[in-house]
C-alpha cells in the first residue's frame, strides 16, 4: 500500500471512532454540556485535558521551532508545562470548590459584578477565537498534504467533524473523543521518534538518545553544535535570545498557560477537589511525554536535516525534498549557481528556506520509515487540531449561551432552552472558526503571542486574587483587568503591528519582547488591583466568608448552577 | 474562619511557598540563569543547564505535583476538611 491509502485507513479508521464516541455521549442537559455531567475520572480528565492543551502548535509545529531555536526552544517547554504546576497548586483545586460552569462565572460571583463577568467573557472569546483559527488552518494543511485535497476541503471536513460531536455532545462529547484523541496523537508522536533514536543513537528512548552519540562515536549535540558554527549559526544548546527575554517568555507562557478558559474548565469536570488536583498531575504526566520527546527530535531532525542538504548537490536531493518543494514549504534558489546547497546561517548566502512546519511531517520521510508511520503522523496531526478546536468552540459557546444569555439578557429561560442556545452559539463558533481556518489572517502568528499575553494579564491575576486575597473587591479586579489588557494591547499593537509609532527590536521596554511582555502586564494588572481595592470599600460579608469557604475541600458537591 | 481553618489554610501557603521555590529554582535558576555555568558539566551527552531546560525542568514539574497532591491529601485528613 502506498503513503496515501494508509492515510486514507487510518485516518478515516480514527475519524469513525470520533464519530461513534459522539453518539454514545450525547449531552440531555446543560450540565452534560457545560461540564460532562461532572462525573469524569481523573484519569480520563487527564487525558482529555493533555489533548485539549496540546494543539496543532504542539504537535506540528513545536518540535520544528525548537529545531531552528535550539536551547532558546526551552522557553516553549518550560513555559507549556511549568503552567500546569501553577494550575494545579494555585488554581484548579479552589475553581473546583467553588464549583461552576466556567471562569467569567467565577470572575462575575466572586467579584460580584456583571461587569467583570461581562470583561471577562470578551476575554474568553477573543483568547479562544485567536487560538482556533489555527487549529483550523493545521486541519487543513494536514489534509492538502497527506490525502492531496485542496486545505479549503480539508478544513471543511474538519469542521464538519467538529460540528457533530461539539455541538451533539457538548463537554460530555468532547471529554471522550478527546481521550481517544490523547491515545492517537501520542502514539502517532512516539512511533517515528523511537524508530529515529534508535537509527541515529542506537538507543530507542528518545530522552535518552538526545543525550547518546552518533555511530561515528561524537555525542549527538556536540556534532550538532559543531555543524551549527561551521554554518554560522548561534550554538545549538546556548542560543541566541537575551536572558531577560527568555525569562519573560518563559513566565508569560506558564501564567499564560494557567489562565486559559478551555483548560480551566476542565477541572470543574471531575467529581472532587481532591480529584482535580490529581487529575492535574495526570495531565503534565501526559503532557510531558510528547514535551521531553519534542527537543529530542529537535535535535535528530536537525541534524538530519544538515546532513542532508548541506553542500549536496540540488540534483541528488532525495523525492521528499522535491514534494515539499511543490507544496511550498520548502524552496531552494541557486544564488551562487553551483548546482549544490548552501544553507548557512548569513542570509545573502543563504540558498535553502525551511518552513518549521515541515519538520515533524516530513521527519519519517527524511528518516525513510515505512508508509504507515507517514500516515500515522498525518492521523496525529488532526487529533491534535481537533481536540485543541473543540475545547475552544466549547468555552466560546458557554460564555454566549450562559454566562451572557442566562446570566444576564434572559435570567427566565429553560434549562432546555439554554442548552438549545448552546448549540446554537457552537454551530456560529465552529462557522466562525472555519472561516478563518479558509481566510487566514495574515497575523495569527502574532496573535498567538496576544492569546497567551491576555490571559496573562486579565484570567491568572483575577483569579489568584480573588482566591488568595479575601480582600480584593470588585473595582481593584476590574481596573486591574481593564488596564492590564490595555497594556498588552498596546504593546502588541505597536511592536508587532506597527501602530502607535511602531518600533524594533531595539526599542522593547526593558528588551522584552511582545511574546515575554505578557508578564509585565500581570505585574501591572497585579499592582493596580493592589492599589485599588485597598483604597475602595472591603467586599460584602458573605462574599469574603465564600472567599474562605472554597479554601479547604469539605462541602463541594458537583459543579451546580447555584 | 475558626482556628482549625486558619492553621489548615497557613499550613497550606507553606507547602505552597516551598513548592513553588523548587519550581522557579529548578526553571529560571538552573534552566535561565546558571545555564551558562552549568552548560560546562556533562550529564552523559548534555551540557547540564541545557538539559534541565530542555529535559530536567519537566520531569522536576511533574513531581512537584505529585508531591503536592500527597501533602494536601494527608493535611486535609489532619485538620478534618477532607470531603466525605
Amino acid at each position: 500500500m502506498d503513503v496515501q491509502s494508509w492515510t486514507f485507513l487510518i485516518v478515516g479508521v480514527t475519524f469513525a471512532l470520533y464519530i461513534g464516541i459522539a453518539i454514545w455521549s450525547r449531552a440531555g442537559s446543560t450540565k452534560d454540556f457545560y461540564v460532562a455531567g461532572g462525573g469524569v475520572s481523573p484519569l480520563m480528565n487527564g487525558m482529555a485535558t493533555a489533548a485539549d492543551w496540546m494543539s496543532a502548535a504542539s504537535f506540528i509545529s513545536m518540535a520544528g521551532i525548537i529545531s531552528f531555536m535550539g536551547y532558546d526552544g526551552a522557553v516553549y517547554l518550560m513555559g507549556w508545562t511549568g503552567g500546569y504546576v501553577l494550575l494545579a497548586l494555585l488554581l484548579a483545586p479552589y475553581l473546583r470548590k467553588f464549583g461552576k460552569f466556567t471562569v467569567p462565572d467565577f470572575i462575575g460571583d466572586r467579584y460580584y459584578s456583571n461587569t467583570a463577568r461581562t470583561v471577562a467573557v470578551i476575554c474568553a472569546i477573543i483568547v479562544s477565537f485567536t487560538y482556533v483559527a489555527g487549529q483550523m488552518r493545521g486541519v487543513g494543511v494536514v489534509f492538502s498534504r497527506f490525502l492531496e485535497v485542496p486545505i479549503n476541503t480539508g478544513v471543511y471536513i474538519g469542521m464538519g467533524l467538529v460540528f457533530f460531536y461539539a455541538v451533539l455532545g457538548g463537554m460530555k462529547g468532547i471529554t471522550y473523543t478527546q481521550v481517544a484523541q490523547y491515545c492517537v496523537l501520542i502514539f502517532a508522536f512516539m512511533v517515528p521518534a523511537f524508530f529515529i533514536s534508535m537509527q541515529m543513537t542506537g538507543n530507542i528512548i528518545p530522552q535518552f538518545g538526545f543525550g547518546g552519540s552518533l555511530e561515528d562515536g561524537t555525542p549527538l549535540l556536540d556534532k550538532l553544535n559543531q555543524l551549527h558554527i561551521e554554518l554560522g549559526f548561534a550554538e545549538y544548546t546556548k542560543g541566541s535570545k537575551s536572558m531577560i527575554d527568555v525569562a519573560a517568555i518563559t513566565m508569560a507562557l506558564m501564567v499564560g498557560t494557567a489562565g486559559l478558559p478551555h483548560v480551566i474548565v476542565r477541572f470543574f469536570t471531575v467529581p472532587k477537589v481532591r480529584d482535580a488536583r490529581i487529575s492535574a498531575c495526570y495531565a503534565l504526566a501526559f503532557i510531558a511525554i510528547l514535551y521531553t520527546t519534542a527537543p529530542a527530535i529537535a535535535s535528530f531532525a536537525r541534524t538530519n536535516l544538515i546532513n542532508t542538504v548541506s553542500e549536496q548537490p540540488y540534483a541528488d536531493m532525495p523525492e521528499w525534498f522535491s514534494n515539499w518543494e511543490e507544496t511550498g514549504l520548502l524552496t531552494f534558489d541557486d544564488k551562487n549557481g553551483d548546482g549544490n546547497i548552501q544553507y548557512v546561517a548569513d542570509a545573502e548566502a543563504n540558498e535553502l528556506t525551511i518552513d518549521r512546519d515541515i519538520i515533524v511531517l516530513a521527519n519519517p520521510e527524511i528518516a525513510n520509515l515505512p508508509e504507515w508511520v507517514i500516515a500515522l503522523v498525518a492521523a496525529g496531526g488532526l487529533a491534535a487540531a481537533l481536540s485543541t478546536a473543540a475545547g475552544l468552540l466549547l468555552v466560546i459557546s458557554t460564555a454566549v449561551s450562559h454566562d451572557l444569555i442566562k446570566k444576564q439578557l434572559r435570567p427566565d429561560i429553560t434549562d432546555k432552552q439554554e442548552l438549545a442556545w448552546a448549540r446554537s452559539a457552537s454551530l456560529v463558533a465552529v462557522a466562525i472558526a472555519g472561516w478563518f481556518g479558509i481566510n487566514p489572517p495574515d497575523f495569527v502568528a502574532a496573535t498567538v503571542a496576544l492569546a497567551f499575553g491576555l490571559a496573562a494579564a486579565s484570567f491568572f491575576p483575577a483569579i489568584i486574587l480573588g482566591i488568595f486575597d479575601t480582600r480584593m473587591n470588585q473595582k481593584g479586579a476590574i481596573s486591574g483587568m481593564v488596564v492590564g489588557i490595555l497594556f498588552m494591547m498596546f504593546y502588541i499593537l505597536k511592536f508587532k503591528f506597527g501602530f502607535l509609532g511602531g518600533g524594533t527590536a531595539d526599542d522593547w521596554w526593558f528588551g522584552i519582547s511582545p511574546e515575554g511582555f505578557g508578564t509585565v502586564a500581570m505585574l501591572v494588572n497585579v499592582a493596580v488591583s493592589l492599589v485599588v481595592s485597598r483604597a475602595t470599600e472591603a467586599p460584602p460579608k458573605e462574599i469574603q466568608e465564600l472567599t474562605e469557604s472554597i479554601r479547604f475541600p469539605r462541602g463541594a458537591g458537583k459543579a451546580v448552577e447555584h | 474562619m475558626n482556628d482549625n481553618l486558619k492553621n489548615y489554610w497557613k499550613k497550606n501557603l507553606r507547602y505552597l511557598a516551598i513548592l513553588l521555590a523548587i519550581l522557579f529554582t529548578v526553571s529560571y535558576g538552573f534552566g535561565i540563569l546558571l545555564a551558562d555555568q552549568l552548560n560546562g558539566i556533562m550529564l552523559g551527552g548534555f551540557p547540564l543547564g541545557f538539559w534541565f531546560a530542555q529535559q530536567g525542568a519537566i520531569y522536576v514539574f511533574v513531581a512537584l505535583i505529585f508531591v503536592y497532591v500527597y501533602l494536601m491529601n494527608k493535611l486535609d485528613k489532619e485538620f478534618d476538611v477532607d470531603e466525605k
